[in-house]
């Protein structure tokens, strides 16, 4: 069992839902993150004060999926959030060491499905 | 003897100064009432700057609304300065060829040491919140994706010039008026001409990104949700109470007591237009929608604007109602059928409503409130034909200057903001501010 974690442009969720839902995978955590990287930030003012902005708005994605799913789960990731710009995101993969389905009280694998 | 003849004369003489001094004192008083009530009623209008800002901003997304903030702050100011320079002459200025007005330039004519003079004052004021309200209602049809350097450019051009003409038109001295068109406080005057450069302003610009999708030539229709229905509803409040110096101000006066009915119009057609849209949208989305009905509430103040001094309280009920139903299937047709994207509703509820309201007049209006008659009440079918004329004219009008005012705007300065600049949103790009500093927003689209 894996998790994947995700790191896109906000206005990419579409895109990557869309991508995802094509390789059949429909079980997603969706959450509002900033974040800095590579794109570095931007200029705001207020009343005339300059305000550095060094987080920019993205979306956090988690998904966890079995071994056989890994690689279609980011290759639909990479599909639906990618420009090739800077700025695109990242994706982190982490062992996952158990899951838990809270209403019927399966563990494993057959809980991640 | 000659004492008494003395006395009845001296007696007769000062009765007659008393009742000539009376009837100099009713005449101050029914100007100062006149000037009062017009001053009431223009501030009532101006009130409506704030509706319109706070619908625009509660139907659109919260990365934008400093963008409408500015837009709406800067359409009055800007509009306010072209108004008074030029617009306020074009439009009730000596009239030339019944075409438009070419006096006044600068309130030049305007004395404040003459009642005349200061009546021109009171006039321009009331004139001038107008001229502003035909001006920002193209601000929600093209919110969220342009460019506010050109939008400053639109604003001048449609205070200063656009909305004079056709103004005068009807209500200077020209040839719509003198031909008998009826249009008491402005349903084709300020709302249709409005709406429909909103109209041509959202088609040169194109739809903001993600609103119609393409796929497999198929385009579906997204939703883009507004980020705060609240302030959206406010917004309807505070314009349906300012709507009662729009209406009933527009009798100019204080003393024509017709302000009574007027008003009661304007509240029935405004009640009637919300439940007209509550009903419509409950049958087609299976939900009483509340922005469409906010849509109604504003669907019927427009539709009562031009016969609002002309019909029954029972007919301006009707007409509410329609135009309540009108505005959803209005909105549902430009966006599911045209593709053009209006996030407000601005084209249906002031281009499409005011048509409504301007030819209900040659239906519904009745000799015992105004001096004409309608097809319903005895009429006739030629004042319907001169509302037709006065409707398709300033249609013709709009579209053509509009699409000129736009295209040479596009051509010029551009109309829209870049791509990564409308999915960031106008906020950061067009001012570097955020509207909600602190607040985490979810913006996906």
């Amino acid at each position: 069992m894996k998790l994947i974690i995700a790191y896109i442009q906000p206005h990419k969720l579409n895109e990557v839902k869309q991508e995802l839902y094509k390789e059949e995978v429909y079980k997603m955590s969706v959450t509002n993150a900033l974040g800095c990287g590579q794109q570095m930030g931007y200029h705001e003012s207020y009343r005339g004060v300059e305000i550095e902005v060094n987080l920019l708005k993205k979306v956090r994605l988690e998904i966890a999926v079995n071994e056989d799913f890994v690689n279609r789960t980011v290759d639909a990731v990479v599909r639906g959030a990618r420009t090739g710009q800077i700025g695109d995101g990242k994706i982190f993969i982490l062992d996952l060491g158990e899951c838990i389905r809270i209403r019927s009280g399966e563990s494993g694998s057959a809980a991640i499905g | 003897m000659r004492k008494t003849s003395l006395l009845v004369i001296v007696l007769v003489f000062s009765a007659v100064s008393l009742v000539s001094a009376e009837a100099e004192g009713a005449a101050a008083n029914a100007v100062a009432i006149d000037t009062l009530w017009l001053l009431l009623a223009a501030i009532l209008v101006f009130f409506m700057q704030a509706g319109f800002a706070m619908v625009e901003t509660g139907f659109t997304r919260a990365k934008n609304a400093v963008n409408i903030g500015m837009k709406n702050l800067m359409d009055f100011s800007v509009g306010t300065l072209a108004f008074w320079a030029v617009g306020f002459a074009l439009m009730f200025g000596t009239d030339r060829f019944g075409l438009f007005g070419g006096s006044g330039f600068f309130l030049n004519e305007a004395n404040p040491g003459t009642g005349k003079g200061l009546w021109t004052f009171a006039f321009w004021m009331f004139q001038v919140v107008f001229a502003a309200t035909a001006a920002t209602i193209v601000s929600g049809a093209m919110a969220e994706r342009t460019k506010f350097v050109a939008y400053l450019g639109y604003s001048v051009v449609i205070s200063m010039f656009i909305y004079p003409i056709s103004g005068h038109w009807i209500w200077g001295g020209g040839w719509l008026g003198n031909l008998g068109f009826v249009d008491f406080a402005g349903s084709t005057v300020v709302h249709s001409l409005g709406g429909w450069c909103a109209l041509t302003g959202a088609l040169l610009l194109g739809p903001r990104m993600g609103k119609y999708v393409s796929r497999n030539g198929r385009v579906s229709v997204k939703a883009i949700q507004g980020h705060n229905l609240p302030l959206a509803t406010l917004g309807v409040f505070i314009l349906w109470f300012g709507w009662f110096g729009f209406n009933a101000g527009s009798t100019v006066s204080g003393t024509d007591l017709s302000i009574a009915f007027i008003a009661v119009n304007t509240n029935l057609s405004a009640a009637a237009g919300a439940i007209g849209a509550m009903i419509v949208s409950w049958i087609r989305a299976k939900k009483p929608d509340l922005s469409m009905s906010l849509n109604g509430a504003l669907a019927g103040l427009v539709a009562i604007t031009a016969g609002c001094a002309n019909v029954s309280p029972l007919s301006a009920i009707l007409i509410g109602l329609i135009g309540g139903a009108i505005v959803v299937l209005s909105v549902e047709f430009i966006d599911k059928v045209l593709h053009i994207d209006d996030p407000v509703g601005a084209v249906s509820v002031h281009g499409v409503c005011g048509v409504w309201g301007t030819l209900a007049v040659g239906l519904f209006a009745q000799s015992e409130y105004g001096a004409i008659a309608g097809v319903f009440f005895g009429g006739g079918i030629g004042q319907l034909g001169i509302q037709t004329l006065g409707v398709f004219s300033v249609f013709g009008w709009t579209v053509a200057t509009s699409l000129a005012l736009f295209g040479a705007l596009k051509a010029t300065i551009g109309l829209r903001v870049r791509p990564e600049e409308e999915l960031r949103g106008l906020d950061i790009g067009e001012h570097s501010s955020e509207a909600y500093a602190g607040f985490q927003i979810f913006t996906t689209q």
